[in-house]
């Protein structure tokens, strides 16, 4: 099985500095990592690296099987990155965001009253317009593009951060449920207590590398794949 | 002269020569068109100004300014994709624009006593005047710091989008001017008949002003060349540090092409 | 690339809706502007009639600036620009869409502009097949290169003044070529048909599309 994710050595500049030094990962199919690290390690420009948004200039840099250095935007389609600032349109209510985004996407759009009401986001707002949102709510939006989109690599940056138990606890839900139905993720995170317990490896950063790996404490099944015939 | 040479010394001479048969032309298509070439018979002494004007307008629009457009749709192009282009397009743009203004310099000071009027709304003087304003505008785009790879994208597009407005603005000026029938006398071509010894000292003047166009490109070109081996060798230091950061030592050699890796650094766990 | 250039331009389009930043903030000004002008030319009834088409234009590429600057600003901030690229658009169409936005908004404004000008300069139309024309077609010029502009300089700390000093000179000749043309309509050019320049601004339309389609994709790719 190819892995999902496969950098080597990879080298990521923003201007002049080298936010990413030689970086190297191995992400499995099905397989949720941990970043942990220090500010300014690296995790964020990982992430974006293999959502294709920091380019890649020296290195090996595959994600899904497709080398992001050469076709980033490629690459995008199957990825779903939570980042640091949610990607709203502060004049558009929570449902016109949702729906521009999946309708960006060639998603069918019938899911999205569904998707708002499971992340909290249904009845009155989901009429809001963005900008009257509190930062957790925010983030609960953008949570629920990734989740209506069904990427099939999650990229969740801090993801834990700015949300409240109810959150969380319902991160943990979405997020198994992609990984049950063949996803993988990779998550940042500064609060091993929370992430820790999702992963099945924990890597750690610094200066722009991965340094060491240990295993997580995620007990899950390892996800069905392949079809079985019955003859 | 620095240590840091930017290329060969072969070349820097090719070079050198090259500026100095510019120059040493130059000094003889003014010697020729001042005192030997007669003067004219309509313009007077004025019409020595067409060993100057045409060949300044010629390297601006042409030599520069398509050096400039042409490199930036080289660089804009994924295939031919090369710092070498972005590099030809600064100078050329940069050399370009004090070509352009002294086409404007010359060209009203050819018109002045001319026409009368310091300023002639004809269509290759304000078109050349849009060119200097575009130039400059693609000058300052480049001052604004950023990283390297995206500041020559903005800089790409601005100027091939300059490109193909000077023409659209050379047309409209010139139907504007059909239009308007009073404006013929500023119609006038400027451009006197020339033959025998003037068309030498012409041709003497274009060549020249080209070798000295070519060398003020190779030696702006060579700056930028210089610039980014610095800035690159900014990089292999903040590399360094970096790795410093997590306790390592940065491998040598960073390579630059897909698939090729870096040496295996010392002191990474797995 | 059209059902995606589709979906921005409805998205700009509403978020317009919402903010109506256009209509309470740039209608007025362009108003104001027209004010401004007579105020400059005095108040001979003869020349502003006579400067009535530039002056028409000049307030056209003001008012096309601030459009522009504020289609831009819709996606500052790395999140939006991010969700933009993350989400999987064509850029060609996310170019398209933003530029049908902003043609449709000066559109509006141009036509508020239209009114003001025939009711304070006291000009008639003789030719509103010219009027019309010039302004379509210099309009969709105004908008490809504008927001092909608005994504060149997005990110830019600067944005705000070298913006303007970008654009302003490469939509010169909408500038001139409306003004011709709109001076034939109004009869108050010496003469000839108002078709070379009705012309020659639909081939300064159409060449600016062609390149912000093929160009956009690169310039939004900045980390």
């Amino acid at each position: 099985m190819a892995p999902v994710v496969c950098f080597r050595a990879a080298v990521a500049t923003i201007g002049r500095f080298p936010a990413l030094a030689g970086a190297d990962l191995e992400l499995e199919d099905g397989e949720v990592a941990v970043l942990e690290g220090p500010n300014g390690a690296g995790k964020t420009s990982l992430l974006r690296a293999c959502a294709g948004l920091l380019p890649v200039a020296a290195g090996e840099a595959e994600v899904c099987g497709i080398d992001v250095r050469r076709h980033p935007r490629q690459v995008r389609r199957h990825v779903g990155l939570l980042g640091h600032n949610p990607a709203l349109y502060d004049d558009l209510t929570v449902a016109e965001n949702l729906r521009f985004a999946l309708r960006a996407a060639g998603a069918s759009v019938s899911a999205a009253g569904e998707v708002l009401e499971r992340l909290g986001l249904g009845g009155r707002l989901a009429s809001t317009p963005a900008l009257r949102l509190s930062a957790g709510q925010r983030r609960r939006v953008a949570l629920a593009v990734v989740v209506a989109r069904r990427p099939a690599l999650w990229l969740l940056d801090e993801p834990h951060a700015g949300l409240d138990a109810a959150g969380r606890e319902l991160l943990g839900e979405l997020l198994a449920e992609a990984l049950a139905q063949g996803a993988s993720a990779l998550i940042a995170s500064h609060e091993p207590e929370q992430a820790v317990p999702l992963a099945d490896r924990v890597l750690a950063m610094g200066g722009g590398r991965v340094l060491e790996s240990r295993p997580g404490l995620r007990k899950a099944p390892p996800p069905v794949t392949g079809v079985i015939h019955v003859a | 002269m620095s240590a840091v040479s930017a290329w060969p010394a072969g070349r820097a001479r090719l070079l050198r020569a090259v500026g100095l048969v510019g120059l040493v032309g130059m000094g003889f298509t003014v010697w020729l068109g001042l005192w030997v070439t007669p003067p004219d018979k309509v313009q007077g002494n004025l019409v020595r100004l067409v060993y100057l004007h045409p060949p300044v307008a010629w390297v601006a629009l042409y030599l520069a300014f398509g050096t400039a457009a042409l490199s930036s749709v080289l660089w804009l192009w994924p295939r031919t994709r090369s710092r070498f282009w972005d590099r030809l397009a600064v100078s050329a743009m940069e050399v370009g624009v004090v070509f352009t203004a002294l086409t404007l310099v010359t060209g009203t000071l050819w018109g002045r006593p001319t026409w009368g009027v310091w300023w002639a709304w004809d269509a290759r003087l304000t078109s050349t005047a849009l060119l200097l304003v575009l130039q400059l505008g693609y000058l300052a785009l480049r001052r604004v710091p950023s990283d390297a790879d995206v500041r020559a994208r903005r800089a790409a597009v601005a100027a091939l989008v300059a490109a193909v407005d000077v023409p659209i603005v050379h047309f409209s000026v010139d139907w504007w001017h059909t239009l308007h029938q009073g404006a013929t006398v500023l119609n006038a071509n400027l451009s006197p008949t020339i033959h025998g010894a003037m068309a030498w000292t012409l041709l003497l003047g274009f060549v020249s002003m080209t070798l000295v166009f070519v060398w003020m490109l190779a030696e702006r070109y060579r700056v930028e060349l210089l610039n980014d081996r610095q800035s690159e060798a900014g990089l292999a230091s903040a590399m360094a540090e970096r790795w410093a950061e997590s306790g390592g030592r940065a491998p040598e050699v960073v390579g630059e092409r897909p698939g090729e890796r870096a040496a295996a650094p010392a002191g990474v766990g797995s | 690339m059209w059902r995606d250039a589709w979906l921005v331009a409805g998205k700009d389009l509403r978020i317009e809706a919402r903010s109506r930043v256009v209509v309470n903030q740039v209608a007025p000004f362009a108003v104001l502007v027209l004010l401004l002008f007579a105020f400059a030319l005095g108040p001979d009834r003869a020349a502003l009639a006579q400067a009535a088409p530039g002056l028409f234009w000049l307030a056209v590429l003001f008012v096309a600036l601030l459009s522009v600057q504020r289609s831009s600003s819709v996606e500052t901030g790395e999140g939006t620009r991010d969700g933009l690229r993350l989400s999987g658009i064509d850029p060609a169409g996310v170019f398209l869409g933003k530029a049908a936005a902003v043609a449709l908004q000066l559109l509006v404004l141009e036509a508020l502009l239209t009114g003001g000008v025939l009711l304070l300069f006291g000009v008639t139309v003789r030719s509103p097949a010219v009027l019309a024309g010039s302004a379509l077609a210099g309009t969709a010029g105004l908008s490809a290169v504008g927001v092909l502009y608005g994504a060149l300089s997005s990110g830019l700390r600067v944005r705000e003044t070298l913006l303007p000093f970008l654009l302003l000179p490469v939509v010169a000749p909408v500038l001139l070529c409306g003004t011709r043309a709109w001076e034939i309509a109004f009869g108050t050019a010496a003469k000839g048909g108002g078709d070379p320049f009705v012309g020659l601004l639909v081939v300064f339309a159409a060449v600016y599309l062609a390149l912000g389609v093929v160009v956009y994709g690169a310039l939004q790719e900045a980390p």
